[in-house]
This record gives structure tokens, sequence and C-alpha cells, in this order.
């Protein structure tokens, strides 16, 4: 016999009489999530939030903030003018490892806990999120759910290869509890929720 | 990093000869189990989900046959290779040929309570493999060559003063400096040339979706992501009862999860991966080493439940005294003394007596183990199988005898008193394990039976 069938033999043998999944169903109460809550979590866990009207504003805070010298890099089209360069064109992604910020589309963020959703094709590079120093992230402000339950809900009408939660920039606590953020990944995250005008 | 033969009682009586460490450490496990609670209470519903999530983990143990055969077809439908090993020597075979077909002889790996488990590291050492752990915690202490002291913060027993020390031997920053933000970024350095170079990389798996073939990775750090997105080969290591029936129920997991193990609404990165990148191989390898042995123990089977948040450690006064190497095993604490008698009962026979079962364990657990009650039939067991250890059982034979006979109870009840009271020095000395960071109470003048005759004749 197969490890294979060693395995699935020995579960059939020995896995208890059959119990049922209980219904999910009742814990997704309400449609709609607080922005208000979603930036204190946010804040909580580390990150920041900035209310933009667009895609003009964003680029002007982030020329602000970082200047024209680093490394700034996004598959956003409408953020052109920020950057040099076409993600599409990197052939090593290992050449991303000196990228200072970088900016990607979120699908939707979740109140209860500060998370983003993200998944492969907003990033163009799987690492990208990750590997850059500073990452920032636009939702729309009316996109915000009010748990994981209706994340999930959101989620299964849409298909990915990858796909990731992100709550504020890497953190450990590994030394004595001491929160020190900046671990591996980003060492600030920033969400632009873009607030549409009235009218 | 071989354990020692000293077993969980020795152990601690090593880290207790430190006072001030043992309240140190003490205090610094209780402050996580407060943020712990401050995150449950600020969720109405959170003793309902702790419900849902022990449903839906009865559901998957249930039926945990079609699940994993769900899970492999869709996996494979996705474009992940699947691997099923039998035990822990067969999970270290098939990471090192697969690590052989990428022809490098370096890997880097996330944190990965089974390749703990399996003893992965050493088993790859010894076949010139070097193996880096990514997580900050499992760097520091795979640097002091030791095993992880705790499954959520592996280096929860280390001072800072000494993580500098280790650092400046082996990472080369000055001697005496203990500043974590310091440290924290020369091992973010040191780290990402590692990721950057890695052509391999193990990450563990948090959940793995039977109805989609997907897997769920959670980290605080990025270190998953980075070696993972780095790699041209990504291994993950499960084992079989990490699997969960469909993607909604991770709604009620990541909501447990990180509130239960750290206080925090969520990980900063819940990951999913459901396909590898283009040209890339993810591969998974499902691994049994005695799950189907303990789902076939009715008494025992609701271990398998586990979603290693570490919160019965953080809770449990034996281990925040006695520190996680004094278990000895992989998955240290409550939980880890239900699983590890599975495994080895001789060599683990000392863990479920590692407790004073006050049930707070139980209380806490996310997915409603019944952990203290497991420990306490765990006794059973293991005495009933002869491997009681040899003062306890002389122990429990004067008792039974004292027990079993009215007159030698009131005797013996009677002698004890007057030994406290008369000659304290017989029973307040190192010969008595009672009196060990203790001070014996003080005796009573009369016992319950005299009290009870002289106050009915009244």
């Amino acid at each position: 016999m197969t490890s294979r069938e060693l395995i699935l033999t020995a579960v059939k043998a020995n896995q208890p009489e059959r119990v049922n999944l209980p219904d999910i169903s009742v814990f997704e109460t309400g449609t709609k999530g607080s922005l208000q809550k979603f930036a204190t979590v946010l804040a909580g866990v580390g990150g920041n939030i900035a209310y933009v009207s667009g895609h003009e504003e964003i680029v002007r805070i982030i020329k602000a903030q970082y200047g024209s010298d680093v490394r700034i890099v996004s598959p956003i089209k409408e953020l052109a003018e920020l950057s040099r360069e076409n993600l599409k064109d990197i052939a090593l992604i290992h050449d991303l490892h000196d990228v200072e910020v970088a900016i990607v589309n979120a699908h939707f963020g979740v109140a209860e806990n500060g998370a983003v959703w993200v998944t492969e094709k907003e990033m163009q590079h799987r690492v990208l999120p990750f590997v850059t120093q500073h990452l920032a992230v636009i939702i729309d402000a009316d996109a915000i759910v009010p748990t994981m339950h209706h994340a999930y809900g959101l989620i299964s009408t849409t298909t990915y290869g990858f796909g990731t939660f992100i709550a504020g920039p890497s953190k450990t606590a590994d030394i004595e509890q001491s929160l020190v953020i900046g671990a591996h990944g980003p060492r600030s995250m920033t969400v632009f929720a873009i607030v549409k005008s009235e009218g | 990093m071989e354990h020692s033969t000293k077993d969980h009682a020795a152990l601690a009586q090593d880290f207790n000869k430190d006072e001030d460490r043992v309240d140190w450490h003490d205090e610094t496990l209780w402050f996580i189990r407060q943020k712990r609670d401050k995150a449950a209470h600020q969720i109405p519903e959170w003793e309902a989900l702790r419900e849902a999530a022990s449903q839906i983990k009865n559901n998957v143990l249930s039926n945990l046959y079609d699940y994993l055969l769900q899970f492999e077809k869709n996996a494979i439908a996705n474009g992940i290779e699947v691997h099923w090993a039998a035990d822990a020597d067969e999970h270290n075979q098939i990471v090192h040929r697969l690590i052989n077909e990428a022809n490098v002889v370096r890997m880097v790996k996330s944190k990965s309570m089974l390749t703990e488990e399996c003893g992965l590291n050493e088993y790859l050492a010894k076949h010139g493999i070097e193996v880096i752990d990514s997580d900050l915690g499992e760097r520091i202490v795979q640097l002091a060559e030791e095993p992880p002291s705790h499954i959520v913060l592996p280096c929860i027993h280390k001072k800072k003063e000494e993580i500098g020390e280790i650092f400046h031997q082996h990472l080369g920053i000055d001697a005496g400096i203990s500043d974590p933000q310091f440290l924290t970024e020369t091992a973010r350095q040191h780290l990402r040339e590692i990721f950057l170079t890695r052509k391999v990389a193990l990450t563990g798996v948090n959940f793995a979706v039977a109805e989609t073939g997907e897997f769920v990775v959670c980290t605080n750090e990025g270190n998953a992501d980075m070696g993972a997105h780095l790699a041209d080969v990504h291994i993950a290591s499960m084992g079989i009862e990490k699997l969960i029936p469909e993607r909604k129920h991770l709604g009620v997991f990541l909501r447990l999860l990180t509130r239960s193990a750290t206080g925090q609404p969520i990980t900063t990165y819940s990951s999913h991966f459901k396909k590898p990148r283009e040209g890339k191989k993810i591969h998974i390898i499902l691994v049994d080493n005695g799950r189907t042995v303990q789902l076939g123990r009715k008494d025992f089977r609701n271990s398998l439940k586990c979603i290693r948040c570490a919160a019965c450690m953080n809770t449990c006064p034996v281990y925040r005294r006695s520190g996680g190497h004094s278990y000895h095993t992989a998955i240290a604490g409550p939980i880890g003394s239900i699983l590890a008698p599975n495994l080895d009962m001789e060599k683990y026979a000392d863990l479920p007596f590692a407790s004073t079962l006050c049930g707070s364990c139980s209380n806490v657990c996310p997915v409603k183990i019944d952990i203290h009650e497991q420990l306490y039939k765990w006794r059973q067991v293991l005495v009933k199988n002869g491997y009681a250890p040899a003062a306890k059982k002389a122990g429990m034979q004067v008792m039974t005898w004292t027990l079993s006979s009215p007159g030698l109870y009131h005797t013996a009840g009677k002698v004890g008193r007057w030994v406290i009271k008369y000659a304290p020095f017989a029973v307040n000395n190192k010969l008595n394990p009672w009196y060990k960071q203790r001070d014996m109470p003080a005796s009573p003048e009369w016992s319950f039976s005299e009290w009870y005759k002289q106050n009915r004749q009244q």
C-alpha cells in the first residue's frame, strides 16, 4: 500500500460518526461596515488612513511624502506619473528588492480588523506588497464590510491564484513582547479611502 | 537540539532556580492572556463563534476521508503537487527529495510546528542541507541552538539582553545591545539577504480548504510570504487535521485565531495560496504521523481540532511557571501534553501530570477542546498501561492502603497533625516535594470527624 492508501484507510476506519456542519449565516448580520471603525482598528494595528477625493490627490500626497528620488511602483494606470517603470516589464521579481513605495488597489476593507483584501491581479507580482519598504492601498470609502463573514461572502464570487488580507505594516513582538513595526515586510501601511463627492 | 531525558518535574525545577525569571515569564504570558480577554470581550458573539468553530472541526474529523480526497482533487486541479507522508521520516524524505530536485542545498523556512514535530531541520542538516528559520523568534532560538519554547512566541523565555548577545556572536553587532527595535532591524537585514537568495521555501499551513484546494498561511512578520513568493519552489507541510470544509469557514477561524493567540484582531497577513506562480511550483505534504491513531482514540480525538493559537499555554499556571522547554516536546503546554502521549506514551508519560486540572485551558480554547478532561483521562490510560512514575505508583499504593482502612486513616491523620505541630522539621525539608517553593500550612487542631462527633453531642 502507498502512504496515501495507508492514511486514507486509517482515516476511514477511525473517523467518528458523521456530525453535521453548523449554520454560520447567523453571523452575517447587517451589510454595511463602518468606515470609522475600520479606521480606528487600522490605527490600532499600526496602519494609517487618508481620505482622498481621487487619484490626483494620492499622487500629490505620495510626491510630497517621498519625493522623486526613491523607487515608487504601482500597477495602477491613474498613478503612472509616480513611477518611471512599468511593473509588467520586470522579468526577475528579485529586482523589486529596493522598491521604496508600492501602491496597489484593494477590493474592500474589513471594519472589525482593519484588513484589506488584495489579490494577485492588483499586485502584479505576489511579492510586491511584502518586499516594498512602504505600502499604500486604495479602496473605495464605501467598500467596507463589517466582518470576515461578509468578506468571504464577497470573495466567493471571485477567482484568484493568490490573495491576502493585509492589516497594517509588518510587525513582530518576538523580543520580550515589545512591538516593533517593520519586521520583514513594509515599515508602514497607508490606506487611501477614496470618498466620492456628493452629486 | 536533542531533548534531555529529564522529566517535566525535573526540567521545571531547573527553570525554577531563577525565581525572578519565573516571575517575569509568568507575568509576560499572563499579560498576553489578558490581551486575549480584551479582544474576545469586544465580540458579542464570541461564545457562539467558539461553538461554531468546535462544530465545524467535529464535522471535519467525522468526514476527514472525503475532505482529504476533495482537497487533493482540487489542489491538483489548481496546479499544486500533493504528497502523502505516513510519518515524520517520510515527510523529511519528501522535503529532502524536493530540495534535491531543485538542485540546491539551502532552504528558507517560516514557522511550522509540524516540521519541529518531525525533526526536519536536524534531518536535513545530517544530509548537508542548510535550513534557515525566518520567523524572528525562531531564528533567535535557532542561533541559540534551542527548540522553540512556545508555538506562537518561540523565544518568549529569552531576555532581550540574551538576544543581543546571540546577535553579537552570530550576526556581528556590537556587544551589549538590547534594544528590540535595533535587534529586529538587524534580523530584517540579515534575513532579507536569505529571502532574496533561496530557491526553495517551506511554510506551514494554518488552514486548508477542501472545497477550493487552497491553503492559508498567517504571519505578522510577512516572512512566509517573503520566502514563498521569492522562491521557485514552495513546499507547504500540513497535518491532515488542518482541513476545513469550505472557504467561508475561514471567516470563523480567522476571527478566533489571533484574538485567542495574541489579542490582535487578525494577523497582519492571512495569505491564501491557490495556484503556483506561472512556471513555479507549490508542493503540499499531507502528514499523518500518529494523527489517524489519535482519530481512533475516542477520548482524545478532540485534540486534533487544535488550531495552534497557544491560548491554553498563556493561561496555564503550570506552563507559565515551568517554561516551554520543561515539556520536552515540540508543542508545549496543555495541548502538547495531550498530543505527545499519542506519539510516545513512555517518553511523554509525565506530561499529563504536569497540570493542576484547573480547566482554564478548556475555558479559553477557541475550538472548545476539553483539554483538562483529556489530561485527566490520559492519566488513567498511562497508569493502566504501566507508565506511571515509580514514586507516584508507590504513593498511590500507600494512599489506597490508608484510605481503605478507617482505623489506619484516623491514626494517619492524627500522626500528620502531630508532626506538623511538634516536629515541623520532619516535613519542612527538601525530601518533601510539597515543601518546594511553598510553606506547609498550619496544622488544624482536630480532624473533621473529631469536630463532627463533638458538635453532634452538644
